[in-house]
C-alpha cells in the first residue's frame, strides 16, 4: 500500500461525501472544504478506513477570512485541519468555514487528543467554539481577557486590570478595522482610558 | 593594618596605626555603611528572564563577563534574591506573575529593567494587544537599561549604577525612589569602560 495522491484521496472522499469540495488555496495547496455538519462523520471515516488510516492530526489552526484578498468577501472564520497517516505516509488538508456570528464547529478531540490544545488555542485567538470539547478554556491570554485577538475586527484593549495599555504619547498603529468603516477607537473600558488612545 | 584590599575599601573605616596587635583586627565604621557595603557586594539576582534579553543576561553571568566577580550570584528563588532583572518582554498576563515574584522578595529589594521591552514595550508598543508597555506600571524600577537587547557591558554598566544606589541605601533611613537611566550611547555601544571609545558620538563643534 502506497501513499495516495490528493486526487486519489478526493475520489474516495467524493464517493461517500458528495458535498465535500476540492479546492486550491492561493499558493496552490489543495484542500477539501468540508461542511461543518459532516465533519465528524468524515474524520471518523478518514481515521478508520483501512486505505486512508489518518492516525495523526499534524495541525489544527484557523484564520479570519475577512479582507482576505483572493477570497470572495466572507464573514466566516476558517478552521484548518492537517491530517497525516504514519501508516500510509500521505496527508490531507481539510477546511471548515464557521460563520462569524454563530461560530460553532464540532470538536475532534475525541478522535485525536492532540486537538485538545489546538482547539483551545483557536477558541482563544479566533473565538471558534468547539462543540464537545471537555475543557474549552483560553490557553494564551488570561481567562478574563475580552475578545479574540486574531479576529480582524478585534478592538485593542485600552487597559487590563486597571493598568493602562499604552504609555503617555503612545498610540496603536494599524488598528484593525473593516474596510470602509471609520476607525473604531472606542475604548473597551470607559473607566480608565489610555492617555495615548488612538484618535477617533 | 591589614593588606586585604576589601577591608581597606570599607567606607569610612578608620585606619589604625601599626604596632598594636589588637588594632590590626579592628575596623571602625558606621553600622549603616557597613550593612550597605555588604549589600553592595552581594547582590544576588533572581534567575528570571522572559525573552532574548535573557540570553544577554546569561552571557553576563558566564565566564567572559562574569557577574560573579561583583558578588552577583543567581538565585533560583525570590526569597533569597536582592535584585530582580526584568530581562525581556512582559505581557499583561506575565506582569501579574512578575508582581507576585517581586512581592515574595525580601526587603531591601531592587529592580533593573533591562531592554526596550521591559522599559516601554519596545518593538511591540504600537502593534501588540498583549504586551505591557513598561514593567514600571506594575513594580517600581531602580535602573533602566536601554538596548534591544543591551549588551552584557550595558547590563554591567547598569549594575554599577545600581551599586551606587545600594551604597547610598540606609537601613534606618529612606531609600531613593527616583529611577536612574543608563546613558543610551554608552549602553548601546558598550564603550562605557574608559572614555574616548571609537564609537563614542562626537560632540558637534560650535
Amino acid at each position: 500500500m502506497s501513499a495516495l495522491s490528493f486526487a486519489e484521496l478526493c475520489e474516495r472522499v467524493h464517493a461517500r461525501w458528495p458535498a465535500v469540495e476540492a479546492k486550491r488555496s492561493d499558493n496552490g495547496q489543495p484542500f477539501l472544504l468540508v461542511p461543518a455538519t459532516e465533519l465528524v462523520a468524515l474524520v471518523q471515516w478518514l481515521r478508520s478506513d483501512r486505505e486512508l488510516r489518518f492516525d495523526a492530526l499534524s495541525d489544527l489552526t484557523g484564520y479570519d477570512l475577512m479582507k482576505y484578498p483572493a477570497t470572495p468577501p466572507s464573514d466566516a472564520i476558517a478552521v484548518v485541519y492537517v491530517l497525516f497517516s504514519y501508516v500510509q505516509k500521505h496527508k490531507l488538508m481539510l477546511r471548515v468555514l464557521a460563520p462569524r456570528a454563530a461560530c460553532v464547529v464540532p470538536s475532534v478531540s475525541f478522535l485525536w487528543p492532540a486537538a485538545l490544545y489546538f482547539e483551545r488555542e483557536v477558541w482563544d485567538l479566533l473565538g471558534v467554539h468547539f462543540d464537545g470539547h471537555p475543557t474549552l478554556l483560553r490557553i494564551m491570554t488570561p481567562q478574563d481577557w475580552v475578545g479574540h485577538p486574531l479576529r480582524k475586527d478585534y478592538i485593542y484593549p485600552s487597559e487590563y486590570h486597571g493598568v493602562p495599555h499604552l504609555r503617555e504619547g503612545q498610540h496603536f498603529e494599524h488598528v484593525p478595522q473593516r474596510e470602509g468603516d471609520a476607525v473604531k477607537a472606542a475604548p473597551t473600558a470607559p473607566a480608565a482610558p489610555a492617555k495615548g488612545a488612538p484618535p477617533a | 593594618m591589614t593588606d586585604d584590599p576589601m577591608m581597606n575599601a570599607l567606607p569610612g573605616s578608620t585606619k589604625q596605626k601599626a604596632g598594636n596587635q589588637l588594632d590590626e583586627q579592628i575596623h571602625l565604621t558606621a553600622v549603616d555603611e557597613f550593612l550597605a557595603w555588604g549589600k553592595e557586594n552581594s547582590l544576588f539576582y533572581l534567575l528570571f528572564a522572559t525573552a532574548c534579553c535573557g540570553i544577554e543576561l546569561m552571557q553576563a553571568g558566564g565566564p567572559r563577563y562574569d557577574l560573579d566577580r561583583l558578588g552577583m550570584i543567581p538565585r533560583a528563588t525570590p526569597r533569597q534574591s536582592d535584585l530582580m532583572i526584568i530581562a525581556g518582554t512582559i505581557t499583561h498576563k506575565m506582569a501579574e506573575r512578575v508582581r507576585l515574584i517581586y512581592q515574595q522578595m525580601t526587603e531591601p529589594r531592587w529592580v533593573v529593567s533591562m531592554g526596550s521591552c521591559a522599559n516601554s514595550g519596545g518593538p511591540f508598543s504600537k502593534w501588540s494587544y498583549s504586551v505591557l508597555n513598561g514593567i514600571d506600571k506594575y513594580i517600581p524600577v531602580d535602573i533602566y537599561i536601554p538596548g534591544c537587547p543591551p549588551r552584557p557591558e550595558a547590563l554591567i554598566d547598569g549594575v554599577y549604577a545600581l551599586r551606587e544606589r545600594v551604597r547610598r541605601y540606609r537601613t534606618l533611613g529612606v531609600r531613593e525612589t527616583v529611577p536612574h537611566i543608563v546613558a543610551s550611547a554608552d549602553a548601546a555601544f558598550g564603550c562605557h569602560f574608559g572614555k574616548g571609545g571609537s564609537k563614542q558620538p562626537e560632540e558637534p563643534k560650535a
